[in-house]
């Protein structure tokens, strides 16, 4: 029997997943999908959105945690709320709007109506239920994900009642996600042009082990290198002095701050240079005094954030898992809160990268989807993470480093999975 | 009677309807058949191609293709290396354009025209139906009918799409 016809129950994932290659099946079967929704995805810290997409008091947007539907509220006192898109009384939808500003939510099958705090507020012909305030308004309110956390603007839910915080789930990412929003002079990013949605009949986890892969650029984006003057393929090259980090709970970066500090010019790590946007270059050294040209040289990270968020320089990615073999990308550009002069040019570089159309990210979604076909085969049965296990090192703060084009980052991603896979299985 | 005819050439800012048509049929085809330097020939120097995603403003919102006259270049020097691997091998398209609409002219004189289309895309891993409307603005350089504007707002436009690296 090959690990391929494996029993239907009691998957073992701690021999589907070695140190150096990964099994086939994980990214196959329906049965180990339904298992990462109740493991992963509805137990650990997924990012849900930000909080500039619910701005005001009582602001609204629909999100997503996998396949849940989730909408994002913020209440008159300004607390922000996820709830599930489902009515306490026949699980009829509640919002059907992608978003709004309404105080309150009405289900239009029978009247039902809630609190954007979640809370039950009314039930039309009340006397059928003895009259009015009989039902709890908790328990027969909207479903909610009992733990929102918000770092630095940044919304995360967990169903979980209890475990990690979000600062113990984030840990060393919590840096990378403050290296981004310290580009902004006043320190905040803003999600405000709107999410593209990109699909790919893949597994999520492609995606995900994907985004701090540096082995691939040269090969899938040799088109556009080809034709545009792109810095891109050199940061990840043999020789380039960018490393990948695996930062801890399945987290993952490629840090090119070495070949951007090699470089020493600010906002070079934009591909650009400060006398093209010397307000934003001013503002920057008005907030932030002599930090600002650590700042200006170092850029934006490019880390992945377990299991959902991948920031991309100037990019956010939001993976989205809907079935063993279908995943959308939601992605959008990053706005940097007082970076007017730079925002336009970041919308633009952008569009032009990541989406359908994308002259990078439409390459990506081809080989995911190919790639999906290719790991139905049956032979051989495993993918192989091998690749800078000869050179990986510790890091001054214990973190284990590879080279820009190893799969450190992918064995981190793998370690943590097989964690929270294999976490109360019995015997 | 002649009144109206002198109505419609206003209208179309001097064109004729058949030529309008002709001219979108003719865009249709080569973008269909990837005749890509005949296609990038029919844009004016000024030109934007435009595919909304769920926004109506694209200098503040996300949008699927949002190209100046150098990035429809770009776009087409890229499908021309040989390694887009996204369209390797090319997709097969077919599309019908209909429900041609003289709209209006522009201040500085285009002609604007909508269109209603229906493209079939079959690709290596399946068939996809792409529809929308098309908004053209077109005006005469040199003696040749060009289009300054093309605005393709796909039905699906608030949904997730699959990869479309052609040329919609």
């Amino acid at each position: 029997m090959t690990l391929t016809d494996l029993p239907r129950t009691g998957i073992p994932y701690d021999q589907l997943i070695e140190p150096s290659r990964v099994h086939g099946s994980l990214y196959t079967r329906q049965d180990v999908f339904a298992e990462e929704l109740a493991k992963i995805w509805y137990t650990t810290w997924v990012f849900v959105g930000h909080v500039s997409e619910v701005a005001k008091p009582n602001d609204y947007v629909r999100k997503n945690i996998g396949p849940q539907d989730v909408v994002m509220t913020r209440d008159a006192e300004g607390e922000v709320h996820l709830l599930l898109n489902r009515c306490a009384h026949r699980g009829n939808m509640v919002c059907e709007a992608d978003k709004g500003n309404s105080s309150s939510f009405r289900c239009p099958y029978h009247g039902w109506t809630y609190r954007n705090n979640g809370m039950l507020a009314g039930y039309p012909y009340s006397k059928g239920y003895g009259g009015k305030g009989q039902l709890d308004p908790v328990t027969m309110g909207m479903g909610r994900v009992p733990r929102v956390g918000v770092y630095r603007g940044f919304v995360f839910g967990s169903f979980a009642e209890d475990g990690p915080s979000l600062e113990e789930h984030l840990g060393a990412a919590a840096g990378e996600i403050d290296r981004l929003v310290n580009l902004s002079p006043e320190g905040e990013i803003e999600v405000s042009a709107g999410w593209l949605k990109h699909r790919a009949k893949a597994n999520w986890k492609l995606l995900a082990e994907n985004e701090t892969d540096g082995y691939h650029p040269q090969f899938v984006h040799s088109s556009i290198f080809t034709v545009a003057d792109s810095g891109i393929g050199d940061l990840y090259a043999d020789g380039a002095e960018s490393v990948t980090r695996a930062l801890g709970n399945g987290h993952s970066e490629n840090d090119l701050r070495p070949e951007f500090r090699r470089l020493g010019k600010p906002m070079g790590w934009f591909g650009t240079t400060e006398n093209k946007v010397p307000k934003y270059v001013a503002r920057m050294r008005e907030k932030y005094g002599e930090a600002a040209e650590k700042l200006l040289i170092d850029g934006a990270p490019h880390v992945m954030i377990f299991p959902n968020l991948f920031i991309a320089e100037i990019q956010m990615f939001a993976i989205q898992p809907l079935a063993a073999d279908l995943t959308v990308q939601h992605v959008t550009a990053v706005q940097l809160k007082g970076g007017e002069e730079m925002n336009r040019r970041l919308l633009q570089q952008t569009v032009g990268s990541v989406g359908p159309a994308g002259m990078l990210l439409a390459d990506d979604t081809e080989m995911y989807e190919r790639n999906q076909a290719g790991v139905a085969e049956l032979r051989p049965e495993w993918l192989d993470v091998r690749r800078g296990l000869v050179r990986e090192r510790q890091d001054e703060n214990g973190f284990t480093i590879g080279s820009a084009n190893d799969e450190t980052g992918m064995r981190g991603f793998w370690a943590h999975y097989k964690e929270l896979m294999t976490k109360g299985a019995a015997g | 009677m002649t009144a109206t005819v002198q109505a419609g050439r206003e209208a179309t800012g001097g064109l004729d309807i058949r030529t309008i048509e002709q001219f979108l049929y003719r865009e249709a085809r080569l973008a269909d058949e990837f005749e890509l330097e005949a296609w990038e020939q029919l844009w004016t120097d000024d030109a934007i191609y435009w595919v909304p995603a769920g926004g109506d403003d694209p200098n503040t919102q996300m949008s699927v293709i949002f190209d100046n006259r150098s990035r429809i270049g770009l776009r087409v020097r890229q499908l021309n290396t040989g390694k887009r691997h996204s369209q390797l091998p090319r997709s097969r398209m077919r599309r019908v354009v209909s429900n041609v609409e003289v709209i209006g002219t522009e201040e500085n004189g285009d002609t604007v025209v909508e269109a209603n289309f229906v493209l079939v895309e079959s690709r290596v891993r399946g068939r996809q139906v792409w529809a929308g409307r098309y908004t053209y603005r077109l005006r005469t350089v040199d003696g040749q009918l060009r289009m300054s504007y093309k605005k393709v707002a796909l039905v699906d436009r608030d949904h997730d799409l699959p990869t479309m690296s052609f040329l919609i």
